[in-house]
């Protein structure tokens, strides 16, 4: 890298080209300088003025496309195919009485125990892949083998993603935009279809369609639950999606984890709604800091889960009749 | 001892990490206090001291607070090994981003959090940059795509910084946080003789010295002009 020019560099890496962006470093005009040389024709005063360190900022620029060529090279090498809890204890010291449990992509798990019964506990030990290293003793396996530190340390390649109810988008751009900074971020080869792509999704999950120069922050409450989810799902590089909860209105939170599963995430899901709890195969209860109990949901509870999704279609029904104005029929 | 200095922009959530780390520290046993350093005012101190945390409060008043930061770290030190602390960490407040309180044989961590925009990581200066652990804070109100992008973001300014997403509200990722705090092998017993990782800006203009008047005439030492360019006709 030392001796290419950085011409070279950014026909071979065009991500390089952010790495200076970022470090407000303009080489328009200096391409046929190597990065070293480009650093030199800063002047003492110029170094000291932009708070510069030419051999560090080398020496980052080395590690920032190790880092990159790594992230890219990711997707394909080693993808995630199960998640494995090892057990813990709980806050009384009490071993969690299960002895392994795997989830598998495109499987949901709901998580469902009073408030301050140890969810957040046990989302932090995915996310960190604890390895008997937190206040639990719990160990996480991914494919069934201890995770590589990758999971761990590297910023761009985080093993959970979250979506919670609490979330908001604090970004003044367009639908558009928003979508297509991540996916540049992602290093997503094509921008422009990946942003059609989640554009249909999330407005299949919306209640009330949107458009691509709408600005994220007027988006409603479920239009942004709908585009949050559908991004989250086709361009966030973590295979396993943590949900706190999703709200009811304005988003067909059914067809919003049918996405999920189809992009082959894990989805764990932490609730107390009766709809969204029973479409999940199996439910963690969590008590006391540990998981107490596994439980598969029944033909019995999927049958009732019918049921309520009944009644909640009657109510779907009347809100909308509302808000169109009608009586009640 | 082991010394760890936090810096980060105001309201960055410096503060609310550092109790959560601190509550996970105690249940392990470590005794932990802290040092605040800002400019006019903080009620940090009371947030600590209600917290059971050995505290003590530096406001650099007329000085900057970074260069009042590096002319007391050394004595500060020598408090808390009076104190039989394990662990000492001094919180400051980044104010003009140029200026970074990290000494080099120190760890140094800098807080910032997802509100603060996707320029933020670009803005700031050495306060980012030559930080070896980044928390960012905050995570719980935005979204997942501005959180990838944000931390995409401070990796790109800062690629050998370990990242760790920290809830200041819930804690979530403070435990995982005092595991690389806190390293009973590592002792400093004084800072004298350490060094700064990025020297301070050297500049002392007519203004640092006091003076109030507006005009060319009364501007001495390090003056620098803006170019304007030529007026637009
Ligand atoms: N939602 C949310 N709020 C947070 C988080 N971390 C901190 N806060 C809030 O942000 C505000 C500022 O937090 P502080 O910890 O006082 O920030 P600080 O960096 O210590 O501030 P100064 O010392 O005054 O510069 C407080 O109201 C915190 O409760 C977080 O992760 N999520
Ligand atoms: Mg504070």
């Amino acid at each position: 890298m030392t001796n290419q020019t950085l011409a070279q560099l950014l026909a071979q890496q065009p991500y390089a080209a952010d790495f200076f962006k970022q470090n407000k470093l303009d080489i328009s005009g200096f391409e046929q300088l190597t990065p070293a040389e480009y650093l030199a024709h800063f002047s003492p005063e110029e170094l000291e003025d932009r708070a510069l360190e030419p051999e560090r900022l080398l020496a980052d620029l080395a590690l920032y496309l190790e880092q990159m060529r790594d992230f890219l090279g990711l997707d394909e090498q080693q993808p995630l195919r199960t998640l494995t809890i090892l057990p813990g204890r709980d806050k009384a010291g009490q071993a969690e009485d299960f002895e392994r449990l795997t989830l598998h992509t495109s499987e949901i798990v709901s998580i469902v125990g009073p408030t301050g019964s140890g969810k957040s506990r046990l989302l932090a030990d995915i996310e960190w892949a604890a390895q008997g290293d937190t206040p639990t003793g719990r160990r996480i396996l991914i494919n069934d083998a201890p995770p590589d530190p990758q999971w761990r340390y590297s910023s761009r390649h985080k093993l959970v993603a979250q979506l919670s109810q609490n979330m908001n988008f604090v970004m003044d751009l367009t639908v558009q935009g928003f979508l297509q900074l991540h996916a540049e971020s992602r290093l997503h080869p094509d921008p422009a279809a990946v942003t059609r792509e989640i554009m249909t999704a999330a407005n299949r999950l919306a209640g009330e369609a949107f458009a691509l120069d709408t600005p994220v922050t007027s988006l409603s409450g479920g239009q942004s639950r709908a585009l949050m989810i559908a991004d989250t799902a086709i361009l966030s590089a973590s295979p396993i999606v943590l949900i706190d909860e999703i709200e009811n209105a304005g988003i067909d939170r059914k067809r919003a984890l049918e996405l999920l599963v189809a992009q082959d995430k894990i989805v764990l899901m932490a609730t107390h709604d009766p709809l969204l709890a029973l479409m999940a195969n199996r439910r963690l209860v969590i008590n006391n800091g540990g998981i107490c109990q596994v439980l598969t949901t029944s033909p019995a509870e999927k049958a009732k889960l019918g049921q309520l999704q009944q009644l909640d279609a009657v109510i779907a029904a009347a809100r909308q009749q509302l808000r169109r104005g009608q009586r009640l029929s | 001892m082991n010394l760890t200095i936090v810096s980060g922009p105001p309201s960055s959530g410096k503060t609310a990490v550092i109790l959560k780390t601190i509550a996970a520290l105690k249940s392990r046993g470590v005794k932990v206090g802290v040092v605040k350093f800002d400019c006019l005012y903080t009620d940090d101190d009371k947030a600590y001291a209600e917290a059971g945390v050995p505290v003590q409060k530096g406001l650099s008043g007329a000085l900057c607070p970074d260069h009042f930061f590096a002319s007391n770290i050394e004595e500060i030190v020598r408090w808390g090994k009076q104190s039989e602390l394990d662990l000492l960490i001094t919180e400051s407040a980044g104010l003009c981003n140029r200026c970074s309180p990290y000494l080099k044989q120190v760890k140094g961590v800098c807080v910032i959090d997802n509100l603060s925009g996707i320029n933020t990581p670009r803005k700031i200066g050495p306060l980012l940059k030559s930080a070896d652990l980044v928390v960012i804070t905050k995570g719980d109100i935005v979204s997942q795509a501005e959180r990838e992008v944000f931390a995409a973001r401070v990796s790109s300014v800062n690629p050998r910084a370990l990242i760790l997403p920290v809830n200041g509200l819930t804690g979530q990722g403070a435990y995982e946080l005092s595991t690389l705090l806190y390293n009973p092998d590592l002792q400093v017993e004084t800072v004298q003789g350490m060094q700064l990782r990025f020297p301070m800006p050297a500049a002392l203009c007519s203004y640092c010295l006091g003076e109030t008047r507006i005009g060319q005439a009364f501007q001495l030492g390090n003056v620098k002009k803006m170019d304007l360019g030529e007026p637009e006709a």
